[in-house]
């Protein structure tokens, strides 16, 4: 057995100031919470979290990382983030089970097609690597694949990244949250924030279900609940809050090598370490904070990826759950001011925010620090609901990612 | 799965259903006078509440008829 340490974090009490109140114990919020202190020596921060650290989406997704996206802004923070990954376990100094084993987007037809080579030729102007493979090397890279013409859903070719891949979650969260902390972070778990306390158009603190905690800045990382908080600082933001829901297989030897999507029937598969099959699905269509969707939506996906992958028909369901995900009018995050000084937002990673992790922790944490957007957030600021300067990556990105 | 209660056909599976989002979002009533802000507005920004919503559905394979109901969003709990 592997021997553990007693501790990766120190527990403390709330103190009753901070420089900067992080929202939210999620990926992103410790991201955020380790680039402010180890880029721009901000110690004097802390992360308050309702749960308990990475409790929510942070542990609810599927780990698929990759930076093969449509258009230049997205691209960017994705790609920088990517890079990030690449140095993330030397930086953390923790082992993220990081595994670059490649990402297949699949296509199914000839508008599939179009669209995926134009993102491939997209991806290489941006310095991505992207490639476009026939169906007869989709099949030899993925032997379990049906790729044959006569297929419920034909392959008709995919796109690959190489560097995309996936890491293990719950390493991620510790291992942030522990760089983090030996920085001086304030780490303090089963503290909800209740609302944002605004004085004179300034966010000035939190209350919080352990007492009022003052803030210089107050940045706002809570994912699904992220129009609730924002609603108490009298902030509206454009994220309607879903279910997405996804499944892990019971063990088995290793069958898949790499990480398999399929917009089109809003199946998205890999194998992890251990030797599960890790399944996504699309969103649940109705509003929800239950962290629960319809059992239809998993039968749906399940019923697609037998036909994608016909050696599945006798693997067995171990568990399915779901997280809830903000998801924004353009299927791009919001990162950035509010109309209310003090107070930052990064949210709107709806169903893709684990691959963004570094990328957005970074930016955010140079946003809060600076007092202005970082060149990678400024694309995704909330005045974009305003201006109609919208990053419409529903092309590329639509569905569940 | 939802038991969704449709107004004329009674309770129905969820899968019968399409999701309308928000009820009562009244198109604009003079859309000239509206400022970029208010525009904005009706376009992206919707209610997300944390409890009670009135919502749309649509009986999309049964009678296709649209109607509202009132959704708990932490529970799924659909009012009688």
């Amino acid at each position: 057995m592997t021997e553990h340490p007693d501790h990766l974090w120190r527990t403390p009490e709330p103190r009753r100031s901070y420089e900067v109140v992080i929202v939210g114990a999620g990926c992103h919020g410790l991201a955020t919470a380790y680039y402010l202190a180890s880029r721009h020596g901000l110690t004097d921060v802390a992360v308050l979290e309702r749960g308990w650290l990475g409790g929510g989406n942070a542990t609810r997704n599927t780990t698929v990382i990759r930076s093969n996206y449509l258009w230049d802004e997205s691209a960017a923070i994705y790609e920088r983030s990517l890079q990030l990954w690449e140095g993330l376990e030397e930086e953390l100094e923790y082992d993220l089970r990081f595994d670059q084993r490649g990402v297949l987007n699949l296509a199914h037809t000839l508008q599939d097609v179009r669209a995926s080579v134009r993102r491939v030729e997209a991806n290489r102007l941006n310095g991505i690597d992207a490639e476009w493979l026939g169906p007869d090397e989709v099949g030899e890279l993925c032997p379990i694949l049906d790729v044959s013409p006569d297929a419920r859903h034909p392959v008709l070719g995919a796109t690959l990244q190489r560097r995309g891949g996936i890491a293990r979650h719950e390493n991620v969260v510790w291992a942030y949250a522990r760089a983090a902390d030996r920085l001086g972070v304030d780490l303090v778990q089963d503290c909800e924030v209740l609302g944002v306390t605004v004085e004179g158009g300034r966010a000035v603190g939190v209350e919080t279900t352990r007492g009022p905690i003052a803030a210089g800045a107050v940045a706002l990382v809570a994912a699904g609940h992220s129009t609730v908080v924002a609603e108490t600082a009298g902030v509206a933001l454009p994220l309607q809050s879903h279910p997405l829901q996804a499944l892990v297989s019971e063990l088995y030897e290793p069958v898949l090598d790499q990480v398999v999507m399929s917009n089109a029937v809003h199946v998205y598969v890999s194998q992890a370490h251990k030797g599960e099959l890790v399944m996504g699905a699309g969103i649940d269509p109705y509003l929800s904070y239950a962290q629960r969707g319809s059992f239809h939506v998993i039968e749906q996906q399940l019923a697609a990826a037998l036909e994608l992958f016909p050696v599945f028909s006798s693997a067995s369901v171990l568990r399915t759950w779901a997280g809830i995900v903000d998801v924004s009018p353009d299927a791009s995050p919001i990162l950035g001011a509010t109309p209310v000084d003090g107070l930052w937002v990064n949210c709107g990673w709806g169903t893709g925010g684990f691959k963004a992790t570094p990328g957005s922790g970074l930016a955010f944490a140079h946003t809060v620090a600076h007092g202005e957007p970082h060149e990678l957030a400024r694309p995704f600021s909330l005045e974009r609901f305003t201006t109609g300067a919208l990053v419409d990556e529903h092309g590329a990105a639509a569905v569940a990612h | 799965m939802l038991l969704v209660p449709c107004p004329w056909c009674g309770d129905r599976a969820e899968v019968e259903f399409s999701y309308g989002g928000e009820a009562a979002v009244a198109y604009p009533a003079d859309p000239d006078a509206l400022s970029d802000e208010d525009w904005g507005r009706y376009l992206f920004r919707r209610a997300n509440p944390r409890g009670a919503f009135r919502e749309r559905w649509v009986h999309t394979h049964g009678c296709r008829r649209w109607f509202e109901l009132e959704r708990d969003t932490t529970t799924h709990r659909i009012a009688r």
